[in-house]
């Protein structure tokens, strides 16, 4: 308000001074007493009213005649118009003026004798501006006086705003209190004045200092933020690492050089240079290596591993007892004269039994009381045949055929052979086999050995054929043996090639000193004879188990060998009694490749018919001599070959060689299975080993031991070892490579009686078995140990020495003692003058010869001996 | 050829089963073996003579390789390096 009151009285002010200013000029300018020394009429003209705003009856008028000018502005009007402005005659007046603003009034009234006047005076200003300023005039002089005061305030108008204020306001309730309080001291006591600190906690000032209120936050309603557009397309450059550069080729053929080339270096210099200069050095590396192998391991070529074993484990291991077969009701009072495992069939052999010859009176009567029988034993059943073959008298030998093995040939004590089919009885000796004896056979639901099937019966086979008794031995047949398939012999003992891969022909010896040939296969004589009989001898199968087999049918009680070979001594009359043979066993390279299929293929020996001699290729290589053991302990070196006298007749060639070495019946003629040319005899007290082709006599004879050996047989895996079986029921192994005059093992009284025969058999790589029949029926199989089955390192080789050695040792002998017999004979000469003539006639003095002869050979084993 | 004569006392030598002469590059020159059996040796033994002659030569630069010999289960190598070709000679020790 007190603005707006400001400015209006300013106005008005202003109005009013001009408004003064006119009524100073109507009267005249001389200056007469009517108006005041502060008050000058001034006539102003159109254009100063306009430039001051005062114009007549427009700014200023009646009612407000007052006008405020500014000094300034008069004094610039002034400058600018000199002489010509309204306010010059005042000019002075105006410089003097004090204040900055100079009234003029509008006189209306003419009352100083002019429109307007100027209050020169700041005292008449306020005068008249204040009497002008009541009524409309009085505004006038109030406006004079306004000018000079500051405006009064006017008269509170109340608002409603008075309650607010008293409230807000604090006013006392009631009086001040104060209170006085002194202590009373006496005057005059010292004074103790201190400083305190005011922040020390004993001043008890309670402060409030300001903290954060986490109850109370304030929420940022409000900021300010900048956004900025981003590019939606950005591109960037990296730089990537490149893979390490490396060259690869693949070579699909090898670099060669031309021929071209080739020719230039070979003939270049710088290849001779090179040569020259490498050679030496070559050689020499060359020549080092060829004299010392540097690498050898010492330890290990001595072979201490196996080899050391064997020494050091002589006496712990031994033959172990695995199963011993006896069959009460057939071996009671029986002694076994043959053993032998069957060929294919593992776990099966065959036993032969005879009646001891004290029991027997007669040959007849003997076959009348109880038939002989083979008996088949298969593991583990250690009292149950499998098998029986009746056979018409004791056997003493039998063989199975080594191409068939369902067919067996036997010797009989009467002389006769005879022959078995066991083909129907093969499914049920295989197929009942047990097979838990062998660990790695196929998996056994073993225990199907049908006990009820077997304790009730076992099968008994009748023989199929018997030879006739006029053509067969007179004496025992005491050894049978198969030719092997790979040859056949004709009527003459000339070996030919044998067509049907099949072993047809058996060899039998006797001691009616005869060695006979027989064949399986339908003689050609015959043919007529059995031209009935052949559709007969076509069914081939068999009904029921006592029915006789027709497979030789065709050779039943006709049966008649293809030759005979008789023995006659080389130096008397008289003929050896053989007891055993041995054949060279002759494979031929030829039929190779039809060996496997004899298994299968079984032939059909009635419709084989011997073929005609001349038909056949004649096999000049095939060794026809063989060793026969005699009665009276001779090895005897003969062909069977037949030959030609003078007068055309067959007759057997005189032996190579005789010697007799062992003292009593030759028991086991045995070759050598790891050499062809090797053969194993024992008779009597002492072995002997024989060399084929060496007619000096045996290259190795054994000591005499206390005890008769009865059977023998090599060792099936190790080429230095055998078994002898004694009288006592011991068993001798001999190791040749360790030992050579005593047995390295030596299993005393294995059996109780008399060993008749050893036979081993191999049933896989860790099983070989040893079978051991004595004379009291009993067979024993025993399981050889590792020492006795493995061989040593190199031991065929080393045997082999042995025997070369032995050969040359014997040469030597020989030599030595031709020396020797020669000086004897001069000294003999020389004594007596009477020579016995004994190299010559031999028919003569062969009695004298054979003493001769003896009294050498003993003297020959003495000398060994010792 | 003049080869034949200089290799002939190498060859003669008991036990030796082949030779082979080759170049640097261990392509064969001349040879006893059979073709496949050849290329086969020299490609081989030709790595195993320049990584075996950098090996010496590694160790000890003033050295170089003279001779090698590579003693197997069934035979014996030996290897004759030189400048431009080498010798490898193949023999069965005398066991």
């Amino acid at each position: 308000m007190a603005p707006k009151r400001q400015n209006s009285p300013s106005r008005k002010a202003s109005v009013k001074g001009k408004g003064k200013v006119k009524k100073n000029q109507p009267p005249s300018p001389k200056e007469k007493p009517d108006h005041p020394d502060d008050i000058y009429p001034i006539v102003l003209t159109t254009a100063t009213q306009e430039l001051f705003e005062c114009c007549i009856d427009e700014d200023v008028t009646d009612q407000s005649p007052y006008k405020l000018l500014k000094k300034d502005d008069i004094i610039q009007d002034i400058k600018t118009r000199a002489a010509v402005s309204d306010f010059h005659p005042v000019k002075q007046f105006v410089l003097d003026y004090p204040e900055d603003e100079i009234l003029l009034v509008f006189d209306v009234d003419f009352t100083y004798g002019q429109s307007f006047y100027l209050v020169l005076t700041p005292e008449a200003k306020a005068r008249i501006y204040n009497v002008l300023q009541p009524p409309q005039p009085e505004i006038i002089e109030v406006l004079e006086d306004d000018v000079s005061k500051t405006p009064e305030p006017k008269p509170w108008i109340s608002l409603g705003s008075e309650l607010e204020v008293d409230q807000e306001s604090v006013k006392e309730t009631r009086e001040k209190l104060c209170y006085k309080f002194y202590l009373k001291r006496r005057p005059g006591l010292p004074v103790c004045f201190s400083d305190r600190n005011s922040t020390e906690a004993e001043c008890r000032s309670v402060e409030c200092p300001s903290y954060q209120d986490s109850r109370f936050s304030i929420k940022r309603m409000q900021r300010d933020c900048g956004m900025q557009a981003v590019p939606r397309l950005q591109s960037s450059t990296t730089q990537t690492q490149r893979a390490f550069q490396r060259n690869i080729f693949t070579q699909y053929e090898p670099r060669e050089l031309s021929k071209k080339e080739k020719e230039r270096i070979l003939s270049s210099e710088n290849l001779r240079k090179f040569l020259n200069s490498v050679t030496p050095r070559v050689l020499h590396a060359l020549q080092q290596t060829h004299i010392m192998n540097v690498f050898t391991d010492d330890f290990k070529a001595l072979g201490i591993g196996a080899e050391a074993s064997d020494r050091l484990v002589m006496v712990s291991e031994g033959l172990k007892l695995q199963w011993t077969f006896t069959d009460e009701k057939r071996a009671m009072g029986n002694k076994i004269s043959s053993v032998s495992w069957h060929p294919t069939i593992h776990g099966l052999i065959a036993v032969a039994f005879i009646k001891k010859q004290e029991e027997q009176l007669d040959k007849s009567t003997a076959y009348i009381n109880s038939p002989a029988f083979i008996v088949f034993y298969g593991f583990p059943d250690q009292s149950n045949p499998r098998l029986l073959l009746e056979c018409p008298d004791d056997i003493f030998a039998f063989e199975f055929c080594p191409s068939n093995p369902n067919v067996i040939v036997g010797g009989c004590r009467n002389g006769k052979v005879v022959l078995w089919d066991i083909s129907f009885h093969a499914p049920h000796l295989q197929g009942t086999q047990p097979n838990s004896k062998k660990g790695s056979d196929s998996d056994s639901d073993t225990d199907t050995f049908d006990f009820d099937k077997k304790e009730n019966k076992t099968p008994v086979m009748r023989y199929c054929a018997v030879s006739s008794i006029e053509s067969s031995h007179k004496s025992p047949v005491t050894d049978v043996q198969w030719l092997p398939k790979t040859f056949e012999v004709t009527r003459t003992g000339v070996p030919v090639q044998n067509n049907s891969n099949i072993s047809v022909q058996v060899v039998t010896c006797s001691p009616d000193c005869t060695v006979m040939f027989w064949d399986l296969r339908v003689p050609k004589l015959q043919n007529q004879f059995l031209a009935d009989r052949k559709q007969d001898v076509d069914q081939k199968t068999m009904m029921t188990p006592y029915s006789i087999p027709k497979t030789f049918k065709h050779l039943d009680r006709t049966w008649k060998p293809l030759f005979r070979v008789s023995l006659p001594k080389s130096d008397t009359s008289g003929e050896y009694a053989p007891l055993k043979f041995s054949l060279e066993h002759y494979t031929c390279n030829s039929n190779t490749d039809n060996e496997n299929d004899v298994a299968e293929v079984l032939p059909e020996y009635s419709q084989l018919r011997i073929p005609s001699a001349k038909t056949l290729r004649t096999l000049d290589d095939v060794n026809t001599k063989f060793y026969i053991g005699t009665e009276e302990g001779e090895i005897v070196y003969t062909d069977w070959k037949l030959e030609e006298d003078e007068f055309e007749r067959k007759f057997s060639a005189k032996p190579l060689l005789c010697f007799r070495t062992h003292a009593w019946f030759v028991n086991t003629m045995q070759r050598s299975p790891f050499f062809k040319d090797i053969l194993l005899t024992t008779g009597g007290w002492n072995f002997a080993i024989w060399k084929e082709g060496v007619m000096g006599g045996p290259i190795f004879v054994g000591p005499s031991s206390e005890q008769e050996y009865s059977a023998a047989c090599w060792s099936l895996s190790r080429p230095a070892v055998f078994f002898i079986g004694r009288n006592d029921g011991s068993i001798e192994v001999w190791n040749l490579l360790l030992n050579t005059s005593e047995s390295t093992h030596f299993h005393e009284h294995i059996a109780s009686t008399r060993i008749t025969c050893i036979k081993p058999c191999i049933a896989s790589s860790k099983q070989h078995y040893l079978a051991v029949a004595d004379n009291l029926g009993m067979l024993r199989v025993f399981s050889v140990p590792k020492t006795l089955r493995s061989p040593v390192k190199n031991e065929d080789l080393n045997m082999q020495i042995f025997f070369d050695r032995e050969h040359d040792r014997l040469k030597d002998y020989l030599e030595w003692e031709e020396q020797w017999a020669k000086q004897r004979k001069e000294a003999g000469e020389s004594k007596k003058q009477v020579e016995p003539d004994k190299p010559v006639t031999f028919q003569v003095d062969s009695e004298e010869a054979d003493l001769k002869e003896y009294s050498d050979y003993l003297k020959l084993e003495e000398s060994i001996l010792e | 050829m003049t080869e034949f004569s200089l290799l002939s006392p190498i060859q003669g030598q008991k036990g030796v089963q082949g030779i082979i002469v080759a170049n640097s590059e261990g392509i064969p020159i001349k040879s006893t073996l059979d073709n496949s059996s050849t290329v086969q040796y020299a490609g081989l033994i030709h790595q195993l003579v320049m990584k075996a002659r950098s090996t010496i030569r590694d160790i000890d630069p003033q050295n170089d390789l003279t001779f090698m010999r590579v003693r197997s289960k069934k035979n014996e190598i030996m290897i004759a390096p030189d400048k431009d070709f080498f010798l490898i000679v193949i023999q069965n020790p005398s066991d």
